[in-house]
């Protein structure tokens, strides 16, 4: 399952932050602040996974975004790595070409959108379109 | 610039962006807070729209890193807003700032349960994904059958179902209770029938998590896994929006194929062909591609179809497939797939015998090794390690220990406890043992853990051969100019303990080796005085004749340590100058150390204790723990905790074998142990402190070597009472006959329960003789009673006392048995259950005056219901394997077996018609059979058994039963321990009438002191 979703900038700025498991908020800031530091400085020719304590970060980088996912290690890897694809994909769509400012001033449509995509940290949805229909019924309703 | 569509929240993010450093940002964030809390406090003038944004914007303060908590409640009271606008911001910035523990979350409950019952469908999504999010136990025991409620409900939509899926997932991870009502399997089996890919994605999550915990009570969800599978591969009737370039759901495929590993095996034909005709595609449909995420996605499939493979153990072709897949793979260069080649070989070791094959590929494996990214290094080394045996373990340590000299922090401790474990299993000799370890410590001290030089010592201490090499080898290193503290303190022991050894080598002599060791004195630390002190210590003793010379060298020492403010420190160097000045004595107590007992590794154990933390069990652990149920032979080093108890360390041998779970941890929480002159508590619970007691106590003065531990006398009273109690339900009339039974009335009946007619008991006066027929769960036995006398006996009455598993009818018993008669009894036995109580027979006639009664056990016993049977490998192992782990699989060591050849043992085992299968077990000391047991409840039920003798030790041998019926297992189980802990002898005098064993089953030693065992009979 997934434990969090991180949305950082190469500074380390967080942009979207979703636990599934409890932690503190003390506990909750030492973790962004650690997978930032274990993502950012790594070869883009490595691979997109990383260990990190007893899990495992499966993180992909876009422009100066990294998505991070932290799965337990019996996950399938690059299943997560193409569910965060996904993810960016469904923003691209729904923002019609994304960027991090887009991100960042529409910060609580991403997480409605990240809502309706991963709950209890497991994907409930994989249809792109199913997605951005809902997403469009809400903002009827707001 | 896309703007947030609330200005306040915008202008607020921009000049956030807009701050030049940290200090201004903390500024401009202060003023909002105290804003926010003003605006709070007053909260008449907070528009619903007001209230909203400045939710929003603590959450985006939350995320800059402030605290926040003073807003918690203002996100909570939004949950139970009237609007939507209001209602979802309250939703999701509670989920983004609460987690379960917080108390305030209690507070939404009832609202949130309104939610998911009330009809506006919106509410509903709300509520069930912020409980999906965050809910806790109380949410689950409140809100679960709701939850299902909407799952099942064919009113909702899939929107609302699949958050009802996943919801109710979270739940049952919080309170496994949740899904314990009736019909739910059939529910959930509905479940996978659905049309709607999102909420068969859901579902298959939670099926997933289901299926984990109990894949028992989900066989009829397995062909319908098949069956999606089979969809999803063939992309029949896939809408194109859940494609994902061009593959049908890659997701749903993975958890499909994930949910499948659950299941032991596939018996059915017909999905299991399916199974593999999709599986075959998929290995060897999947190409490289160019586009990176359909490059990807395919191969997510192909490895999770990879680990199904090796799961179902498919036939050896499409395993060597996999394996040539791997080999492949491990040599790209496209680092995930590189990364996932190793990762899954490992895997593979832990489950399926391929090691031949991978050792191929071990010059690839160590150029990962030195691969600049770490997550691949880390890797390949889990798979050198997996891989590495007697044969390659040279090879393999060497690298390990080359590139650690270059291997960055984060490796370190790490490799140099693999390296070390992978040198005690497989040292080839053990003088190349003590090499690794010295250099080890030489080229990584920081990163070696006091587990790894106190494993050397002791196996130097155990063995005498190597005492001159490793005392030789830790001289050299104190030559070196710069050494590390543990390499100190490892010498200085070793030096201490043996270095009189080198006595004759030039710069050997106690002088000279004191005063290497002394050089290095004022560089450590207060841990590594005592040891150098004891060392000292130790010089002195072995220097014969005195040198006085050096005597007053340590002597200053001892004086100035005297008054160290290190109480540890301090006592030693009292201790010890006491003791010196006192030549005689000091002989006795600084003797060598005795050896230490054998016991597990403390790396090894060390290393299999990293349990991980994972969601779902894992699949592939699971399936390793089965297998290596099978095969693991009992070697003592590497002896794997039977049904998850701690191994019983050698040191608390007194302690009682056990069946029952943590019992063990009680009866010696208060074990005294008296080593070596020292008094130690020994905490049995905590095993590091255990080994710490040993190793670290012999530094201190040392008694007369009697390392033995003082058996527990609490422990054996409290048994003594119950078995007390035991005794006292048996009818307590033993009137004393006069008459003297003729022959072992014990032996007897031991040699009844092997052969079907005998006598059954003799006196001056009459034979009992018995004949028995058994077939199936039935038996036929026909008692002859035999008069020898001129005189006719008269009263004669047979009371049958039969256990609860048994149905009995006796014909009538006539009163009188005339003289020099016999008369036939039959008697019919139904098998109701499996048990090993015996009927009793409570006989008594008269002589004259004398009333004779003897209480007869009736050889009824467990194995007369066994049938012998002989199967193959192909039928034993998926049986086996199906059968896993307790109840259905118990497995216990047994100590305090009589000593029996192997061959002896099993013609024991073919006498109780338990069928020896040669051949199964590859280790030559281990003994497998079979047979096939029947009783009313359990009809005709194979039973497999394995034995794993230990040529060292034959008194103890570990002991796995499994059957498909948990009473039968454990019966079966405690039936065969009473007859190898106990052959029937002659221990009770011949005279004494056989023990009543109407409360007692079976009475073998075992069973006494068994707390398991006495249990079971008392229940």
């Amino acid at each position: 399952m997934i434990r969090f979703i991180l949305l950082q900038n190469r500074q380390g700025k967080t942009r979207l932050a979703k636990y599934y498991v409890p932690l503190e908020d003390s506990e909750k800031h030492k973790v962004e602040y650690e997978v930032h530091r274990l993502v950012v400085n790594r070869d883009p020719k490595f691979t997109n996974f990383v260990e990190f304590r007893t899990h495992k970060i499966i993180y992909r980088r876009y422009a100066g975004l990294f998505f991070s996912l932290c799965v337990d290690i019996t996950d399938n890897e690059l299943a997560y790595l193409e569910c965060i694809h996904l993810f960016v994909e469904i923003l691209d769509h729904f923002f019609s070409n994304v960027c991090e400012l887009d991100l960042v001033f529409n910060f609580h449509k991403v997480y409605l959108i990240l809502d309706e995509f991963i709950l209890a940290g497991e994907l409930q949805e994989t249809s792109k379109r199913a997605i951005i229909e809902r997403m469009g019924e809400l903002e009827k309703l707001e | 610039m896309a703007l947030s569509g609330m200005r306040g929240l915008s202008v607020f993010i921009s000049d956030i962006r807009n701050c030049q450093n940290k200090e201004q940002e903390r500024l401009r964030v202060d003023k909002e807070l105290g804003n926010i809390r003003t605006r709070f406090k007053n909260e008449k003038g907070l528009t619903p729209y007001e209230k909203k944004k400045y939710v929003w914007k603590m959450l985006y303060i939350f995320m800059l890193g402030y605290d926040v908590d003073f807003g918690h409640m203002e996100a909570v009271s939004l949950i139970s807003a009237p609007k939507y606008p209001e209602k979802q911001v309250g939703y999701i910035v509670t989920s983004s700032l609460l987690n379960e523990n917080h108390d305030f979350l209690r507070l939404a409950i009832n609202t949130v349960r309104n939610d998911i019952i009330g009809r506006n469908e919106t509410f509903q999504c709300l509520a069930l994904t912020m409980v999906g999010n965050i809910g806790g136990r109380e949410f689950a025991e409140s809100l679960a059958p709701d939850v299902q409620k909407l799952l099942m409900s064919s009113s909702c939509r899939p929107l609302v179902r699949k958050k009802a899926a996943l919801c109710l997932l979270r739940l049952y991870r919080k309170n496994p209770d949740v899904v314990n009502v009736d019909g739910w399997t059939d529910r959930m089996a509905q479940l996978l029938d659905e049309r709607d890919l999102g909420v068969l994605t859901s579902s298959m999550s939670l099926f997933v998590a289901l299926v984990s915990n109990n894949h028992e009570a989900y066989w009829n969800c397995l062909p319908k896994c098949v069956k999606i599978l089979e969809r999803l591969a063939r992309n029949q009737d896939v809408p194109q929006e859940y494609t994902y370039y061009g593959i049908p759901s890659p997701w749903l495929q993975v958890k499909t194929m994930r949910a499948l590993q659950y299941f032991p095996t596939i018996e059915d034909p017909n999905a299991r062909r399916t199974l593999f005709e999709v599986l075959q595609r998929i290995l060897m449909g999947t190409d490289v591609v160019k586009n990176v995420n359909k490059n990807n996605a395919s191969h997510a499939v192909l490895f999770e179809a990879l680990a199904l493979v090796m799961h179902l153990d498919a036939e050896k072709e499409m395993l060597s497939q996999c394996v040539a897949l791997l080999g492949k793979f491990i040599a790209v260069r496209e680092p995930n797939i590189r990364y996932l080649g190793l990762e899954n070989m490992t895997r593979m070791l832990m489950v399926a015998d391929v090691q031949d094959i991978i050792k191929r590929h071990q010059a690839q494996i160590i150029t990962s090794l030195k691969d600049p990214d770490i997550s691949i290094r880390r890797r390949a080394l889990d798979l050198l390690f997996g891989m590495c045996d007697v044969s390659n373990a040279k090879d393999i340590v060497e690298e390990l220990l080359q590139y650690l000299s270059t291997a960055e922090f984060a490796m370190r401790e790490e490799l140099s406890l693999k390296a070390a474990i992978l040198a005690e299993k497989f040292a080839p000799d053990l003088s190349w043992y003590v090499d690794v370890i010295l250099q080890l410590i030489d080229k990584a001290g920081d990163f070696i853990s006091d587990d790894i030089w106190f494993r050397v010592v002791q196996f130097v201490t155990n063995n005498e051969d190597l005492q001159p090499y490793a005392a030789a080898k830790a001289r050299v290193y104190l030559d070196k100019p710069a050494i590390h503290e543990t390499m100190v303190k490892v010498s200085a022991y070793i030096l201490g303990e043996f270095g009189h050894l080198l006595a004759r080598r030039p710069g050997c002599s106690p002088k000279e080796i004191f005063s290497i060791i002394h050089e290095k004195h004022p560089a450590v630390s207060a841990s590594t005085v005592p040891i150098l002190l004891s060392t000292y210590a130790k010089i002195l003793m072995h220097t014969q004749p005195p040198d006085p010379e050096l005597q007053k060298q340590i002597w200053a020492i001892f004086k100035k340590y005297e008054s160290c403010i290190e109480v540890e420190i301090q006592q030693r160097a009292v201790e010890y100058f006491a003791l010196s000045k006192n030549g005689e004595a000091l002989m006795d107590i600084l003797a060598e150390m005795p050896k230490f007992p054998e016991r597990k590794s403390a790396l090894i154990k060390k290393a299999e204790d990293t349990e991980a933390d994972t969601a779902e069990q894992s699949a592939i652990k699971l399936r390793a723990q089965q297998l290596s149920q099978m095969s693991n032979a009992l070697v003592v080093t590497d002896q794997r905790p039977a049904n998850g108890n701690p191994p019983v360390s050698q040191l608390s041998l007194p302690k009682l074998p056990s069946s029952v779970t943590g019992s063990d941890d009680h009866n010696s929480a208060n074990q005294i142990s008296q080593e070596n002159g020292i008094l130690t508590e020994v905490d049995s619970q905590s095993p590091a402190e255990d080994l710490l007691g040993d190793i670290l106590s012999p530094l201190a003065i040392e008694g007369p070597p009697s390392s033995t531990v003082h058996p527990q006398p609490n422990t054996y009273s409290g048994l003594e009472g119950t078995e007390a109690e035991v005794r006292a339900i048996v009818p307590a009339e033993e009137q004393a006959n006069s008459v003297q039974p003729i022959g072992n009335t014990e032996e007897r009946f031991h040699a009844l329960c092997l052969k079907d007619s005998g006598v059954l008991y003799e006196d001056p006066f009459i034979q009992i003789g018995i004949k028995a027929e058994w077939r199936a769960h039935h038996g036929r036995l026909v008692l002859f009673l035999g008069n020898k006398n001129t005189s006719p006996l008269v009263s004669v009455q047979a009371i049958l006392l039969p256990p609860s598993h048994l149905k009995m009818e006796l014909s009538l018993v006539p009163e009188t048995i005339p003289p020099r008669a016999q008369v036939q009894c039959p008697l019919e036995v139904v098998n109701l259950s499996p048990s090993r109580d015996v009927a009793v027979l409570d006989f008594s006639y008269m002589f004259g005056n004398d009333v004779v009664n003897v209480k007869l056990r009736l050889p009824t016993v467990l194995n007369k219901f066994l049938h012998p049977i002989t199967v193959s490998a192909e039928e034993f192992f998926p049986q086996w394997r199906s059968l896993s782990g307790p109840p259905l699989k118990l497995q216990e060591v047994v100590r305090g077996v009589k000593p029996l050849p192997l061959l002896e043992m099993a013609n024991l085992f073919n006498s109780y018609r338990l069928t020896i299968c040669p051949g199964l077990d590859p280790n030559p000391n281990n003994l497998v059979a079979s047979t096939t047991f029947f009783s009313e409840t359990t009809r005709a039920m194979l039973c497999l058994i394995r034995i794993e003798t230990d040529p060292a030790d034959r008194t103890q041998l570990r002991m796995t039963v499994a059957s498909g019926d948990p009473t039968l297992t454990f019966e079966l189980k405690e039936f065969i321990k009473e007859q190898l802990v106990s052959i029937p002898t002659t221990h009770v005098p011949a005279q004494a009438p056989p023990p009543p064993p109407v409360a007692q089953p079976a009475s073998a030693p075992a069973g006494m002191i068994d707390p398991g065992a006495m249990l079971a009979g008392l229940l």
